[in-house]
């Protein structure tokens, strides 16, 4: 639904989108990673029609973003960073105007702003001014100005920026359930978020793409070893001795010693499922594990190699 | 259609939930009335020529803060990326906004009809003056508001737009008054005389409604609403 070709953008001479090439279909949602000034907004404007690129071309559900674009528009719902809103209007009143001016049809612009209401959340404010809602509200009422219309593609700019850790997991839930039909493109430059929501990771670093994949092709990427934090009570040498036979084990270290109670930090081949091997060896040793943790070889490696490399 | 009139409802229902409708309403009746009873006391004479002569000076400060915030105020506040990145044509909105300005002014001045209708009893206004004279207070308002629109385009911040819109607003002003035409070249003074924003007021006041001054204001509100269209588009610019 989304086609970028080529896309580049420069400021005077710094260039902010630099020969971007990436798709992305219905159904999926895709997570748009770098630190900042990266080029993440730049991106996410020239599809919304906001700016105009340079050179390349993009086609949002079909349409052209510089020829067509107030059919792109149609089919975007867009909340822009920060979520800035009219906080003179009254909630329902903003998101009455936005129905107007999105052009849904006045029999059902009733229903359609109880439906954004319910899904963002915000019973509890409808009679308020957006001028005296919290950051995470008007975040929501962004939200919902951005599902108004019911588009078929939703671009977010860090939708969860300045929420709380409850809102940030009741935003990621919707956007995850928004993803199921829709195509959802946000971006963030918090890590866990990705790979907690999205479907596809574009990791964006100096205007260009570093990275494409789901969170697994990634995080595979990014060559290493598994590590596995074990706690066993048992005796200290036989445990060392055993760790020392084992062929997957690269690097052990003891963490912890305390009453027979011992902590090993264990390094061991990627592939290897250490963690279930050391189980079983735990077992035909009679040691009893008190602990046992594989330490997920994150995106924050990937996210760091391919970000850092200047 | 749809789209303009519902910028253009927001715009107006905004202007008052902020001072500046009332700030304007309160100070151009206060200044109406005191004008008018000025002459109606001292003259002993129903008329409004002191009101209506005053008026473009009054406009020169009074505009540009009705029309500062209209496109500033979006960009500070970042919103006008939203209103940018609705399916809605650029021109659409700024059509919008100019009307929704034009609409507090024209409420304004109509609510100072107040007082020549208050007094009809006791003078006799001349009523061919009275119209064609608030006529010419709405079309010379509407051209200041097209070129305080423009103003608010080119800045975020408000007090610039204010001070830009008042120094236009002042240069097409002044250009038309004498002192500045017969300083001026020759070549230059038929030109200055016609785009002067005072002197097709004058004729407008004297109860003669020329086609021609119409004309030029409604040329000038479209040149500056035109101006604002390309300038609001200029971010997209390559």
């Amino acid at each position: 639904m989304i086609e970028v070709r080529e896309l580049t953008k420069s400021y005077g001479t710094t260039v902010a989108v630099d020969h971007v090439t990436f798709d992305a279909h219905a159904g999926e949602v895709l997570g748009f990673l770098g630190p900042n000034g990266a080029g993440k907004t730049t991106t996410m404007r020239i599809l919304t029609c906001y700016l105009s690129a340079d050179t390349g071309s993009a086609t949002v559900a079909g349409y052209d973003v510089f020829e067509e674009s107030v059919e792109v528009r149609k089919h975007i719902g867009y909340l822009p960073e920060s979520a800035p809103l009219y906080t003179d209007m009254g909630v329902i009143e903003y998101l009455n105007f936005m129905t107007q001016v999105r052009n849904v049809p006045k029999s059902q612009r009733k229903e359609r702003i109880r439906k954004v209401i319910d899904t963002c959340g915000l019973e509890d404010v409808i009679q308020k001014d957006i001028g005296e809602l919290s950051k995470g509200y008007r975040q929501r009422v962004g939200l919902a100005q951005s599902l108004i219309h019911d588009p078929p593609i939703l671009i977010l700019d860090e939708p969860t920026s300045g929420l709380d850790p409850s809102q940030i997991i009741e935003i990621r839930n919707l956007i995850k359930n928004i993803g199921q039909e829709k195509l959802v493109l946000f971006s963030t430059h918090i890590l866990p978020e990705v790979s907690a929501t999205c479907s596809r990771i574009l990791i964006i670093n100096n205007g260009k793409i570093v990275a494409n994949g789901t969170p697994e092709e990634l995080s595979s990427q990014a060559k290493g070893e598994e590590i596995v934090h074990i706690t066993i009570r048992g005796a200290q040498e036989t445990i060392e001795a055993r760790l020392n036979e084992l062929e997957f084990v690269s690097q052990w270290n003891c963490v912890r010693t305390d009453n027979g109670i011992v902590s090993y930090q264990i390094n061991a081949d990627q592939g290897s499922d250490a963690a279930e091997a050391l189980f079983h060896i735990a077992v035909e040793n009679g040691w009893s594990l008190t602990e046992l943790r594989q330490e997920s070889v994150d995106l924050e490696d990937v996210f760091l190699n391919l970000t850092d490399k200047e | 259609m749809t789209n303009t009139t519902a910028i253009l409802k927001k715009e107006f229902k905004s202007y008052f939930n902020s001072p500046i409708a009332y700030i304007f309403i309160t100070f151009f009746l206060g200044i109406s009335a005191w004008l008018f009873f000025r002459s109606f006391f001292l003259v002993n004479q129903a008329e409004m020529r002191g009101f209506f002569g005053l008026m473009p000076w009054i406009f020169l400060f009074f505009i540009p803060a009705v029309t500062m915030k209209l496109w500033a105020e979006e960009k500070k506040l970042g919103t006008a990326e939203i209103l940018m990145t609705l399916p809605i044509r650029d021109y659409e909105v700024v059509i919008g906004k100019f009307l929704a300005s034009f609409a507090l002014l024209a409420v304004t001045v109509l609510l100072s009809l107040v007082l020549p209708f208050s007094v009809m009893y006791l003078g006799n206004p001349d009523g061919g003056t009275l119209v064609s004279g608030y006529i010419g207070l709405l079309l010379m308002g509407g051209a200041y508001l097209a070129i305080g629109l423009f103003a608010s385009t080119l800045t975020e911040n408000q007090i610039s737009a204010f001070i830009f819109g008042i120094t236009a607003c002042f240069v097409l002003l002044i250009i038309g008054e004498d002192i500045v035409l017969f300083n001026a070249p020759n070549w230059l003074f038929p030109i200055f005389s016609y785009l002067g924003l005072g002197a097709h007021y004058s004729s407008i006041l004297r109860g003669v409604l020329d086609s021609r001054d119409i004309i030029y204001y409604l040329s000038l509100i479209g040149f500056f609403l035109y101006l604002s269209t390309l300038s609001v588009e200029s971010r997209k610019w390559r």
